[in-house]
């Protein structure tokens, strides 16, 4: 049986297309844009041509994200939270913090041995951290998203930013350009405020997981994370998958269990 | 199970109670008689009755402003006037309002404005914030400002406390009997006391229906109907309200009616409100059937020591037991009991921006929470009325995906 899961995200939609061993079959990632029912329905058929399959073929479909409830090919919908944390689990099957940094959120997401979540935070109203703040100083800085990770791997030294608020670590970017630091110091510096706001959240126990986009386009935070907390930090394949494949393994086993009780 | 609860019927005689309540406010303003005091919430509202004084509640009148969303536009004024986003958003509602020339009330009630106050009273129990209200409006309109300083931290209520409030309350008289023109009559203060204590108990009567399981009544409906509770303290007219409001959870009781059709979940709610949103966040939890069955800031209603025999004395210590004024460990130990008795599986911390003294997730009492005693919480950031810091996507994605860790958890 073929399962699917969206992810309808603030920046991003992910559709993945599992079997029923919850190998990954097809998927796609595409900007969510202003309409999340056509990004999902879109999303979807590109999983579903990727996978060579039709749709009929689809035994259940779970969305999570933000635009969770415009997807009307989802049968029952869960948080992000839920999806993540499902879909970590999948592939480090242990006791987990689930670190997912994505567009606009930040969830710290603590599993218990069984993957049962235990506690789970948000980031406050705010985007310092979040994958909307490595936005906003790329294009300050008018560096092209993608080349942020290489960048910040060239770094020999390293900016120290201080701020909270995104408008001031701009303003305190600035001042920097003005001392003459190099654009790579700057974007590791910046990589650093991410992985500061992530460890202000909560505490860290036991095996650690990053997923998300932000992780997913720059895996180099991954590294500098493990660093801070002092042991190798965990990246799924595909980490900006993990809640639209989490959302797929969730409608897999609710099918299994429908199956078991009839 | 019925499918939507009809409902509450006695809503309709509080709707005409508070009409009554605020006409006579206007009424005695614009006549100049009876004078009009403004008392803090848990300000001494029984000396002020008894005094002769129409009181007006301008945190109930915030509350409005929040309620109806018109603090989004009024906020903003008083923070241009220096008053600081940081601070209370009922102070920074309530006064950018009163600049711009508009209230709720003209809606509700056909009121042009609030009641022009001869005095107003504070009691800083609730926060120094409401000190700087009422001497903002003292200045402006050339009346006194008086007040009640409270003791904070407190856990157990000593005598001395209770000693020097009641002599801070006394010492309010003088002043009152100037402004108002009334002697005080200490037989008058026992009466309203007395009043007060049966608004107290019946009220306590309705939050307990919150116990049933399912409950019959809910956070959201206890923001409503808590009304008479806040305004009428002291007024017979707020006892005819619960006992018409008790006499009808009975017999909906009795119909199988439920605050949340189908509960699964129980929940405690800890802060304020957010007035703003409470229509969005009540239909999320009725669409999740996770009720909220017992709050703090509801609560905040129970004078349980008020004795006509005692007046002064017990008002005294009933404005010191109030939560807000207790210390971490009464806190901690007042919420857990709660919890236990109303069969609650986790609780809800309203972290309001404005409002640190009604915020108590900000000390790890969430975290003690849930290694001490088990119980999970959540903690959602928003504000009382500024929605300017209250995002709704944040807030219902938090809140389902603990619901759903509740449920797996039970599971």
């Amino acid at each position: 049986m073929i399962f699917g899961g969206l992810d309808i995200g603030a920046s991003a939609t992910k559709a993945a297309l599992i079997d029923d061993s919850g190998r990954l079959l097809g998927s796609a990632v595409l900007r969510s844009g202003v309409d999340f029912a056509a990004s999902a329905q879109r999303g979807l058929e590109m999983a579903l041509a990727q996978a060579a399959l039709d749709a009929g073929r689809v035994e259940g479909i779970f969305a999570c994200g933000y635009g969770r409830k415009n997807a009307v090919m989802a049968q029952e919908t869960r948080t992000e939270i839920a999806c993540h944390a499902a879909g970590a689990y999948y592939h480090f099957p242990q006791a987990l913090t689930v670190v997912d940094i994505g567009g606009q959120d930040n969830k710290i997401i603590k599993l218990n041995a069984r993957g049962m979540r235990t506690s789970f935070k948000m980031n406050r109203k705010c985007a310092a951290g979040t994958g909307a703040f490595l936005e906003e100083m790329a294009l300050r800085l008018d560096l092209p998203l993608e080349s942020l990770d290489s960048l910040a791997r060239e770094a020999g030294e390293e900016a120290t930013l201080g701020s909270y608020c995104t408008v001031f670590t701009a303003t305190e970017v600035l001042g920097k350009i003005r001392d003459g630091v190099k654009v790579q110091a700057l974007v590791k510096g910046l990589f650093r405020s991410v992985v500061k706001r992530v460890m202000e959240m909560d505490l860290f126990e036991g095996a650690v997981v990053l997923t998300g986009g932000v992780a997913a386009h720059n895996p180099y935070l991954a590294q500098m994370l493990g660093e801070e907390l002092g042991r190798p930090v965990l990246l799924p394949p595909r980490p900006q998958l993990t809640g639209a494949w989490g959302a797929a393994l969730l409608a897999r086993d609710i099918r299994a269990r429908q199956l078991a009780s009839e | 199970m019925p499918e939507k609860t009809p409902p509450i019927q006695a809503t309709k005689l509080m709707k005409q109670l508070m009409a009554d309540h605020f006409l006579g406010l206007d009424r005695a303003a614009a006549q100049g008689s009876p004078k009009v005091a403004w008392c803090t919430s848990v300000g001494p509202a029984e000396l002020l009755v008894a005094m002769g004084f129409e009181v007006y509640f301008p945190e109930n009148h915030g509350a409005m402003l929040g309620a109806s969303r018109l603090a989004t536009e009024t906020i903003p004024v008083a923070n241009a006037l220096g008053y600081s986003p940081d601070i209370c958003s009922y102070l920074t509602a309530d006064v950018g309002a009163f600049i711009k020339g508009i209230t709720p009330l003209t809606r509700a009630y056909g009121i042009k404005g609030v009641p022009k106050p001869d005095v107003l009273v504070f009691n800083t129990n609730q926060c120094r914030d409401v000190q700087d209200w009422f001497e903002w409006y003292g200045r402006h309109f050339g009346v006194p400002a008086i007040g009640v300083r409270t003791h904070r931290g407190v856990g157990e209520v000593k005598d001395y406390m209770v000693a020097d409030v009641a002599q801070q309350i006394k010492d309010l008289i003088p002043t009152l009997e100037q402004v108002s023109g009334n002697k005080f009559d200490i037989d008058r203060l026992r009466e309203v006391v007395d009043l007060s204590k049966q608004c107290t108990v019946l009220w306590r009567k309705v939050l307990e229906y919150g116990a049933r399981v399912p409950a019959q009544m809910n956070f959201f409906d206890h923001t409503i109907h808590m009304a008479p509770a806040v305004v009428l303290r002291g007024k017979p007219e707020a006892i005819t309200y619960y006992d018409t409001l008790l006499a009808e959870l009975v017999e909906r009781e009795k119909l199988g009616y439920s605050a949340v059709p189908g509960e699964r979940m129980r929940l405690y709610w800890d802060g304020m409100p957010v007035w703003g949103r409470l229509r969005m966040l009540g239909d999320l939890m009725n669409e999740l059937r996770a009720a909220i069955v017992c709050s703090t800031y509801c609560n905040s209603w129970i004078f349980d020591a008020f004795d006509a025999a005692d007046p002064f004395e017990s008002m005294a210590r009933a404005y010191l037991e109030l939560f807000i004024v207790r210390d971490e460990a009464y806190k901690e130990a007042y919420m857990l009991e709660h919890i236990q008795r109303y069969g609650c599986e986790g609780i809800i911390f309203h972290d309001a921006k404005t409002c640190p003294n009604n915020s108590n997730s900000r000390y790890g009492l969430p975290q003690r929470f849930a290694e001490i005693h088990g119980v999970p919480s959540l903690v959602i950031n928003g504000d009382l009325n500024d929605l300017r810091c209250f995002s709704d996507e944040q807030a219902k994605t938090n809140l389902e995906a603990f619901v759903e860790q509740i449920e797996e958890m039970a599971a």
